[in-house]
């Protein structure tokens, strides 16, 4: 049995489902829930078949498609490489008797977002995903990581997977947002200030009073940002935010079970003493709206600010990499963030296309419209905020503006179904990945919050709702 | 999965830190369902460039690839793993790798060697001088050797064990199975399930 030694939230959480811990070898891990999508499932379905291995718990594997599936209609996938990719998964899920939430159906959305609206990521769980920002559920409390193909045909088969325990890392988050200023610009603020590398090898607690005070869907954006600056996994202590968001939820535990599954999360808060590898401290309430202008998600400033000089950075390997990507970026040093233009404004995305999102976008779009010359896209993070949104009327708040109004899926985040980028276009997204041609093939990226994205689309050039009149 | 014990061959400098895995390969070549074929999706945008250095003849045929810092950051899929042993490297070398990346390869087995900067742009300027220059990437001994200079790598015992038996890890954990089922008996009754 394990001592009385003060333990981090994420200590509790990795103990509780280790199936065998031996000298020398990576601890084995029981996974509660593993999440599918079409992309990085199919070689795993194809060694289980090779090996003549089963789902081994299929009740706790959940399927959706979201990479590859058009946003412009639920019916017609036209690339017919994509459309082979999604009947695949239809394939072996109806094999294997995994459960599957296809197109048209009213759970479908991007596997991150549908998770924590079922009410199926609850904290103190293991959660697995062939996707890097699995990170999006240790906003609950679980420990939530992305995994390689290999990884998922291993939980498949087992339900497990070995892996050595990572350092812990606090990041303190002092003082409170100021008005008008979201949790985007704080993880942005934060990866500028610690770098793509910065978390590597750990499993980071976002704790203090700024993250406290954040609703579910900030902190999952906070979460779910976790790998850009190299963290396994980014928690937050559950507590009553989190409880109020889950309770009623379709796979919340119900009656009795809810009261000790909430007894057991409470418990799971990192104790009195407990000491972090590794501590780190921001202050929340220096923070103002924060954008990339470079090609890696830690390249960002403040909005009030100017392109960077290169030169201006310390380490060599830093210094070339922001010529780099200024070159690709097509800016000069000196510019002021605020009059670049953009082409396309999108809003979605799991890092900010959840209801919180639609609405935050739709405060500074009601009733102005968007600027000549820009697209605007709006694409909900599932079926279901697809829905919410349109009976609280957000859709004709975007579409009077001049908005699409489209169907659930991951869209312009990742280039890969027919919402990309044209060469050389310009976008301000408030997806998480501005790396070169993330969202199409000669595209330039801007990462930026759901209010920036709307001020923007508004302008046509990088702006905050505080920029309009 | 393939053995690694001992490689040898040339080595090509890739200049550049945080080689995302959407420049290893990008999206778009994701859509395929089998596990090969990714070698012409290989740094695809970068290929387009007559300069790149994956272009330059000297090169052609090296199986170790030497990065800048942070290689293989971002997005988890393996297919950038693929795509680099697809198009013939046994091993990449880099200050610091992507976490995700680093545990595909060495499913994979695609060596990911983290050397220190100084070591690697040694290697970039020995491999520039002399693209013929041959590079051992030796896991038995846990070291890299070009020309005169050895410069040691860490990894933990258990992967490099795996890699050199070339064991497959469903294999190795369903030894444990009895273990895996006395846990699913403990867990609590109000954990979810989708079925």
């Amino acid at each position: 049995m394990l001592g009385e030694a003060p333990r981090t939230l994420s200590e509790k959480v990795w103990d509780a489902h280790v199936v065998r811990s031996a000298e020398g070898e990576p601890d084995l891990l029981y996974i509660d829930l593993h999440l599918l999508h079409e992309v990085t499932s199919p070689q795993a379905f194809d060694g289980l078949r090779m090996a003549g291995r089963q789902v081994r718990r299929p009740d706790l594997t959940l399927a959706t498609e979201d990479h590859n599936t058009p946003t412009d209609n639920l019916i017609t996938i036209a690339d017919p490489i994509s459309r082979t990719q999604i009947e695949t998964l239809r394939k072996n899920c109806a094999e294997f008797g995994v459960r599957l939430h296809s197109l048209g159906h009213a759970q479908q959305g991007i596997v991150h977002v549908i998770g924590p609206q079922l009410g199926v990521t609850q904290p103190g769980m293991t959660i697995v995903c062939g996707d890097s920002h699995t990170a999006t559920h240790g906003a609950f409390g679980s420990i939530a990581f992305g995994i390689g193909t290999s990884e998922v045909e291993h939980v498949l088969a087992t339900q497990t997977l070995p892996q050595h325990k990572p350092k812990t890392m606090a990041v303190n988050v002092t003082g409170e947002l100021p008005a008008g200023v979201t949790a985007k610009d704080l993880i942005l603020a934060l990866i500028a200030k610690l770098g793509t590398g910065g978390g590597r090898g750990h499993i980071v607690e976002y704790r203090g009073p700024a993250i406290e005070k954040l609703s579910m869907e900030g902190r999952m954006t906070i979460s779910n940002m976790s790998i850009e600056w190299g963290a396994k996994a980014g928690l937050i202590a559950p507590d009553e935010t989190t409880f109020a968001y889950l309770k009623g939820r379709e796979y919340a535990p119900k009656g009795d079970d809810w009261d000790r599954a909430v007894e057991y999360w409470r418990s799971l808060r990192t104790d009195e003493g407990a000491t972090f590898d590794t501590e780190v401290t921001i202050d929340a309430s220096s923070i103002t709206p924060f954008v990339t202008w470079g090609t890696n998600p830690g390249q960002g400033v403040p909005l009030d600010a100017v392109v960077p000089d290169p030169e201006s950075f310390e380490a060599d390997v830093e210094r070339t990499a922001a010529r780099k990507a200024l070159e690709y970026m097509d800016l000069k040093p000196g510019t002021a963030l605020r009059d670049i233009g953009v082409d396309v404004v999108f809003l979605g995305s799991c890092t900010n296309g959840r209801i919180e999102d639609l609405r935050a976008a739709a405060e500074v779009l009601r009733g102005r419209k968007v600027a000549d010359g820009v697209r605007m896209m709006v694409v909900p993070g599932s079926a279901a905020v697809r829905a919410a949104a349109e009976e609280e009327g957000l859709h004709e708040v975007f579409t009077a503006a001049g908005a699409e109004w489209r169907f659930a899926g991951c869209s312009m985040c990742l280039g890969m179904n027919p919402d990309t980028l044209k060469p050389g276009q310009r976008s301000a997204s408030t997806s998480n990945r501005n790396f070169e041609g993330r969202q199409g093939r000669g595209g330039r990226t801007h990462l930026v919050s759901p209010p920036v994205a709307a001020a923007t689309a508004i302008t046509g050039r990088l702006a905050a709702p505080a920029d309009l009149s | 999965m393939d053995k690694f014990t001992v490689h040898t061959g040339t080595a090509v400098p890739l200049r550049r830190s945080n080689v995302d895995t959407d420049q290893i390969i990008p999206a778009v070549y994701l859509k395929r369902v089998t596990k090969t074929g990714f070698a012409d999706g290989l740094f695809n945008a970068w290929r387009a460039d007559p300069d790149f250095v994956l272009n330059n003849p000297a090169y052609s045929g090296a199986s170790v690839l030497i990065a800048g810092p942070e290689f293989g950051t971002g997005s988890s899929r393996e297919h950038a793993v693929w795509a680099l042993r697809d198009w013939g490297f046994r091993a990449v070398i880099s200050p610091r790798f992507g976490d995700i990346f680093r545990g595909n390869a060495l499913k994979d087995g695609l060596l990911p060697v983290e050397l220190e900067q100084p070591a690697v742009e040694a290697l970039w300027d020995a491999v520039e001088a002399d693209p013929t220059l041959a590079v051992t990437v030796d896991l038995e001994a846990r070291e890299v050797r070009a020309g005169a200079n050895v410069w040691a790598f860490p990894l933990d015992d258990f992967s490099r064990w795996r890699l050199l038996e070339g064991l497959d890890d469903i294999s190795l954990t369903l030894r444990h199975e009895a273990a895996v089922t006395a846990f699913e008996e403990r867990r609590p009754q109000w954990k979810p399930a989708v079925i």
